[in-house]
């Protein structure tokens, strides 16, 4: 469909290298968002295309590609976005979290633990932690360069004082190896764990915003907290539905009109392989 | 079983086809053609091409067309093609006074050389709806003067900037692309230019309208308004001088504003500029508007008002990057719903579990 009239991947060459030099400096400054001449691309924004920038910068021939959305790779725009590279790449696609070498992510990081070689590219829409604290980025960023973060564990403390406990569900703040503060986008706070050390290198593009940021493998992300309010991640009563995982996040949907619940993973192809394979259960 | 956002791949297929479908409406109805947009619905094109920041009115004729008239969508379009295009470098400044002006008009002096042209503008129509349009028919050719193309037609602004009443245009230095480039803050003037340029022109006339109303008043006059043609330039390395390469549509506003000048300048008035591709007079007015007032801190005036805070205007101005964040929320969020929803539920238990203690305790006493 493109003829060629496109380059590989979509972006042309120079801007793919414009945005390999700001992955490579948020790799070497963890936790810190890099300004990048984000491109306009023919998805709309808000619905990937830091993640796509990103994606479309270090994919190559050799690499297979999954998406998720949700934690799903069925969701609409999970499949929007892998028929876009399967289009202008070329490149294979998976729904098997451990055969991927890059996984571009919105909204949640696998269930499956990762490894070592692959790469986690994350969707953000909000890059800036302290943005719901303080909109303009003037500001916020004569914060990051002072770590003067006061303003972050103030909030946090007055959500224990009025709630009793920090009632923050998702894109829950983090400290990347004691040095930023950095938004893990809109994961479920079940999720921030899995960013701690973790040993795949982990990459956050937000187009509308223009910004890059990253965690290299193994490097410290701690979920901001107090010590007498530890921080905890949610927990569910029910177990999935369908696999019967009391590990895994939980979706919760309403199955008929009278609200009945019902739980199932939202990690499918993790939920699809306990069932599957009845070992990967054990 | 959950079916909602399953199979996907073929929901979305069949989405595109009824897009198409559409698109083409009933088939017994002649299909449009890119002439009849860009002739037809040449103002459209105008806009398009304007915040599209592409020149080529074919292109946006087909964005037009492709978007089935939604305006904001077509400039979408359009910007995601233009994004693929080589940049050659830069042209050499317009020079509007060069403009082979289809209209001109200037609302600070009654005459002015080279004089006021009408031209086509719908500011005299009655707006009745002319009913014999809805009868297809030959239209007759309007009379026009020759245009007088020897003669340059010097800005009204010029005029008064030697008398020394009119500030010379600000020192802009050089110029960059947010294109390229991400936009960093304070921005230079150049780069707000680009960024209002480019801007909707909706949020820009709301902008400006609530200066006018009082929020960041600053007593504009239209010095002038031109639109017509104007040559492009452009020096090719290989050629070391200056060609020709283009002839395009713009109009321009210079937008006279009072000043009571400050400790370093007498009083004299101040610029905003407005330029558009194409003869779209509410969006250069209303860009002139937005940037005199953004020049708010430059000319020491306290910047109180959202149409002189830059950080606001220039990061919301952009109609692709809002349309597409506010539409995002169309997108599944089901996992950060199910996040509030266990603290929503786990708060509410708490404050249940602290009524009924309180009941208890209440019964005791």
């Amino acid at each position: 469909m493109t003829n060629g009239a496109y380059n590989y991947a979509y972006l042309d060459e120079q801007t793919k290298r414009m945005i390999r030099r700001a992955i490579l400096k948020a790799v070497a400054v963890p936790g810190y968002q890099v300004p990048f001449g984000g491109r306009e691309m023919p998805l709309p924004y808000g619905w990937g295309t830091g993640g796509i920038q990103v994606t479309a910068a270090i994919i190559g021939h050799d690499d297979t590609l999954k998406v998720i959305d949700q934690g799903a790779d069925d969701t609409t725009n999970a499949v929007s976005i892998r028929r876009f590279f399967a289009k202008v790449a070329g490149v294979a696609t998976t729904t098997r979290t451990e055969e991927a070498t890059v996984i571009q992510t919105r909204h949640r990081v696998p269930e499956t633990p990762l490894r070592e070689g692959q790469i986690l590219v994350f969707q953000v829409p909000i890059p800036e932690p302290l943005r719901m604290l303080e909109p303009r980025e003037t500001e916020t960023r004569t914060l990051h360069a002072l770590s003067e973060y006061g303003v972050m564990q103030v909030s946090l403390y007055e959500s224990i004082a009025r709630h009793g406990r920090i009632s923050k569900g998702y894109n829950y703040p983090v400290m990347v190896n004691g040095r930023y503060i950095m938004s893990p986008s809109p994961i479920p706070k079940f999720d921030n764990p899995k960013l701690d050390r973790s040993p795949a290198l982990q990459l956050y593009g937000a187009g509308r915003e223009k910004r890059i940021y990253a965690v290299p493998p193994y490097t410290p992300v701690k979920s901001l907290d107090f010590d007498d309010h530890p921080f905890e991640i949610e927990t569910w009563e029910q177990c999935c539905e369908l696999c019967g995982s009391k590990e895994s996040f939980l979706d919760e949907m309403i199955v008929d009109d009278d609200g009945k619940r019902l739980f199932v993973c939202s990690d499918t192809d993790y939920c699809e392989r306990r069932r599957t394979l009845p070992e990967a259960a054990e | 079983m959950y079916v909602a956002v399953k199979g996907g791949e073929t929901a979305i297929a069949h989405s595109l086809d009824l897009v198409a479908d559409k698109r083409r409406g009933d088939r017994s109805i002649a299909e449009l053609s890119l002439e009849q947009i860009d002739q037809q619905l040449g103002l459209a094109v105008d806009r398009v091409m304007t915040e599209g920041s592409c020149y080529d009115r074919s292109l946006a004729a087909l964005a037009i067309k492709q978007a089935r008239g939604d305006l904001i969508e077509a400039i979408f379009l359009l910007r995601a093609y233009r994004t693929t295009l080589p940049r050659f470098g830069d042209s050499l400044p317009l020079d509007t006074s060069a403009m082979a002006a289809e209209r001109r008009i200037s609302s600070t002096f009654k005459d002015v050389p080279g004089g006021q042209v009408l031209g086509p503008t719908y500011d005299y129509t009655h707006r009745l709806l002319d009913f014999s349009l809805a009868a297809e028919g030959d239209r007759p050719a309007a009379p026009t003067a020759p245009a007088d193309t020897n003669r340059t037609l010097p800005r009204v602004g010029d005029i008064l900037e030697r008398e020394g009443m009119l500030e010379p245009p600000p020192h802009d230095g050089a110029s960059e692309d947010l294109t390229r480039q991400p936009l960093t803050l304070p921005a230079s003037r150049p780069v707000r230019l680009q960024n209002l340029a480019r801007g909707d022109e909706g949020f820009l006339l709301a902008l400006g309208y609530s200066t006018q109303r009082g929020y960041g008043n600053n007593h504009p006059f239209v010095g002038e308004i031109r639109y017509g043609q104007v040559p492009v330039s452009f020096v090719p390395e290989e050629l070391g001088f200056a060609i020709e390469i283009a002839e395009i549509d713009v109009t321009e506003c210079d937008m006279v504003n009072q000043f009571s000048g400050s400790h370093d300048v007498p009083p004299q008035f101040t610029r905003g500029y407005g330029l558009a591709f194409g003869h779209s007079e509410r969006k250069a007015m209303a860009m002139a508007l937005v940037d005199r007032a953004l020049r708010a801190e430059e000319l020491s005036e306290a910047a109180t008002s959202p149409a002189q805070d830059e950080e606001f205007v220039l990061a919301h101005s952009d109609n692709v990057e809002a349309s597409g964040f506010v539409q995002h929320l169309k997108l599944p969020h089901y996992v950060d719903f199910q996040s509030e929803l266990v603290v929503v539920r786990a708060l509410r238990a708490e404050v249940e579990a602290r009524n009924r203690q309180a009941a208890l305790d209440q019964a005791a006493e």
